[in-house]
């Protein structure tokens, strides 16, 4: 191990990171680590900083102070795209597709080769292409509708894809919110089925508010309140807190 | 070939082949030399056209300077073409020969640095590509890089259009002012004024621009040209797909102005002058409504936007030259509401349809064999 003053080594160190919107502390000195292969769930009522804490990791914002180290390297200085390429995927809330394109074409772009501007001139989509799609839309339920627009999927349909568009691009780190809102009881289950396919073998970090599907997939769980660590832990120490049970309970 | 079933599918090889026939053969054999000429003078604005299809229709980044690019290719190629036409023996009657007549009557008695290199024919057509690629490039990176897009991108092309015609009319001495650059007479000895040479401009016009639809056709099936695509419905996700989106911009926004530099070229060489008047705010936005009407997500639509809406505004400027600005405004406006994809949407949603059925109709023989090879294209029409 390169690192020797550290006991252990994790993927994704956040450190002591603020981000405030005209003096709104959205998130306040937040410090909180992921592990190799660890799923984590981050909970919290609305307007803890869930979703922020997720685009400072994947740099859509930037931070105002701290540090995100992912394996070694800061990301709070790279470029969204950069931070792309060192093994970090995003899932936004609302399904982000690209409705003009089909749902190859939308997974074809998500494959991790040509992607500087001259590349994507020279792009050829050969058999490792195709082949990869039809595997990853095999696996998202939609290998029957290649051909189809992504404009006529339904909105679990859209939300599929653009998790598959995560899985071709293969990340270390995956980061999904709140990726069963939305969807109908049926969508929910096969859902929650292909997660718990895709996540092996990547460290994940999800939002999410449905707790039985947290309780589902959970090895750790965070809740944040006002933009701070409440609590931490598995799901069963995080239920019994009681500054947990005040927060989502009380007043 | 290039041109096999892959590269056009069926209506745009259809597209392809209607506007070869019209452009090589129906009007240099319909029209006498004039009319062919001012034919010559409309595609120009076709190359402009070509680039909008795929900076705004496709990137959706609206340029409404396109002008400059436009101007700064032609009068890259006009400098060319006035410094032949201004030899030692042609000048030989102003205080100082050899410089082109505008200097003279400003009282510059030496040919200005940045013009040497328009002595040569090879620097020019260089030129003519770098210039306004480069300007592009430095425009499109701080632009760009900024995250400067949308409306306020449009406003900015708008100002640069505004700046680069207050500085050519003001720097007469160096650029012609607001007369430009006129009396152009030769291109390396062959002169270009008589009928044939406009014919053979206009042959030799309509090959490149077939060889820029050719290329705009390739980078729209690359996967740059469905990232361009991606990029204009949804940004966020192009980057969190791994690309910088600036520099997918940025390319499209230079390929522009390259197609317009092409085309503003073909028109000092074609019309025979260049002036400030195509380079402005106003011409910048004709440029556009052309494309709009053609149908800013088809190539060969912008270049039939061109065609008809300049044919429209010749007619009806000769027989109305006060309605012709309202005319040309409220066909904007009719198209943006009414036809957002313009004449080729129009085409694609009610004219092909009908076509379709009628040769299922008819002849059911050859309708199935077109059936069969679209399968076998994978490209369907629409």
């Amino acid at each position: 191990m390169l690192i020797g003053h550290q006991p252990k080594e994790f993927l994704l160190a956040v450190e002591a990171l603020t981000v405030s919107f005209d003096g709104f502390k959205a998130v306040n000195d937040l410090s909180f680590y992921v592990e190799e292969n660890e799923i984590r769930v981050i909970i919290g009522p609305n307007g803890a900083g869930k979703t922020t804490v997720l685009d400072l990791i994947c740099g859509k914002t930037k931070a105002t102070s701290g540090s995100i180290q992912f394996r070694g390297q800061e990301l709070t200085r790279m470029k969204e795209n950069q931070i792309v390429q060192t093994g970090v995927g995003r899932k936004f809330q609302t399904p982000s597709v690209f409705v003009d394109l089909t749902v190859f074409e939308n997974l074809e772009i998500s494959y991790p080769r040509g992607r500087t501007v001259f590349g994507s001139l020279a792009f050829q989509r050969d058999a490792a292409v195709r082949d990869r799609v039809e595997e990853v839309a095999e696996m998202i339920f939609l290998k029957d509708r290649l051909d189809t627009y992504a404009d006529e999927l339904s909105h679990g349909q859209k939300q599929w894809l653009e998790i598959g568009m995560l899985l071709i691009q293969d990340p270390d780190l995956l980061m999904l919110d709140e990726p069963v809102a939305g969807m109908s009881v049926s969508e929910r289950a096969k859902t929650a089925e292909l997660l718990n396919r895709i996540i092996k073998g990547r460290s994940v970090l999800v939002i999410e508010h449905d707790m039985k599907f947290v309780e589902d997939i959970a090895h750790k769980v965070t809740v944040l309140h006002q933009g701070q660590i409440l609590s931490e832990g598995t799901m069963e120490h995080v239920k019994n807190d009681p500054k947990v049970i005040e927060v989502y309970l009380g007043h | 070939m290039i041109i096999n079933s892959r590269f056009f599918n069926r209506s745009e090889l259809i597209g392809f082949v209607a506007l070869a026939a019209l452009l090589f053969v129906i009007l240099p054999l319909s029209l006498d030399v004039f009319r062919l000429n001012l034919v010559a003078k409309y595609l120009t604005y076709a190359f402009v056209g070509i680039g909008l299809v795929l900076c705004w229709g496709y990137g959706g980044i609206l340029s409404l300077g396109q002008g400059v690019f436009f101007g700064l290719g032609g009068y890259c190629m006009a400098m060319f073409l006035k410094l032949e036409a201004s030899s030692p023996e042609n000048t030989k009657i102003q205080s100082t020969p050899g410089i082109p007549d505008f200097m003279d009557w400003n009282q510059i008695t030496s040919l200005p640095l940045f013009w040497q290199p328009f002595h040569s024919l090879t620097l020019t057509i260089l030129a003519i590509i770098l210039v306004p690629g480069l300007f592009a490039l430095i425009i499109g990176t701080a632009m760009f890089k900024r995250r400067v897009g949308g409306t306020y991108f449009a406003i900015i092309t708008q100002a640069v259009a505004a700046i680069l015609t207050i500085l050519i009319v003001g720097q007469q001495g160096y650029t012609g002012g607001i007369n430009g650059m006129t009396d152009l007479r030769t291109l390396k000895g062959w002169d270009i004024r008589p009928d044939h040479a406009k014919v053979m401009l206009y042959f030799f016009e309509v090959f490149l621009l077939f060889g820029c639809i050719l290329l705009a056709q390739f980078i729209r099936l690359t996967k740059l040209g469905r990232i361009l695509v991606a990029m204009r419905e949804q940004e966020d996700r192009v980057r969190f797909s791994g690309y910088s989106v600036a520099n997918f911009k940025i390319f499209a926004f230079c390929m522009a102005a390259i197609f317009a530099a092409i085309g503003g070229a073909m028109f000092a060489l074609n019309v025979g002058f260049m002036s400030p008047s195509f380079v402005g705010i106003v011409p910048s936005i004709e440029m556009v409504i052309y494309t709009a009407v053609g149908g800013r997500m088809s190539i060969f639509g912008a270049v039939w936007g061109s065609l008809l809406v300049n044919f429209a505004k010749t007619g009806l400027s000769e027989s109305f030259p006060q309605l012709w600005l309202f005319g040309l405004g409220g066909l904007f406006i009719a198209v943006v509401l009414a036809f957002p994809n313009g004449l080729s949407g129009i085409w694609a949603d009610h004219v092909q349809p009908r076509i379709d059925r009628l040769m299922t109709w008819r002849k059911p023989k050859p309708a199935k064999a077109w059936t069969d090879s679209s399968v076998a294209d994978g490209a369907p029409a629409e």
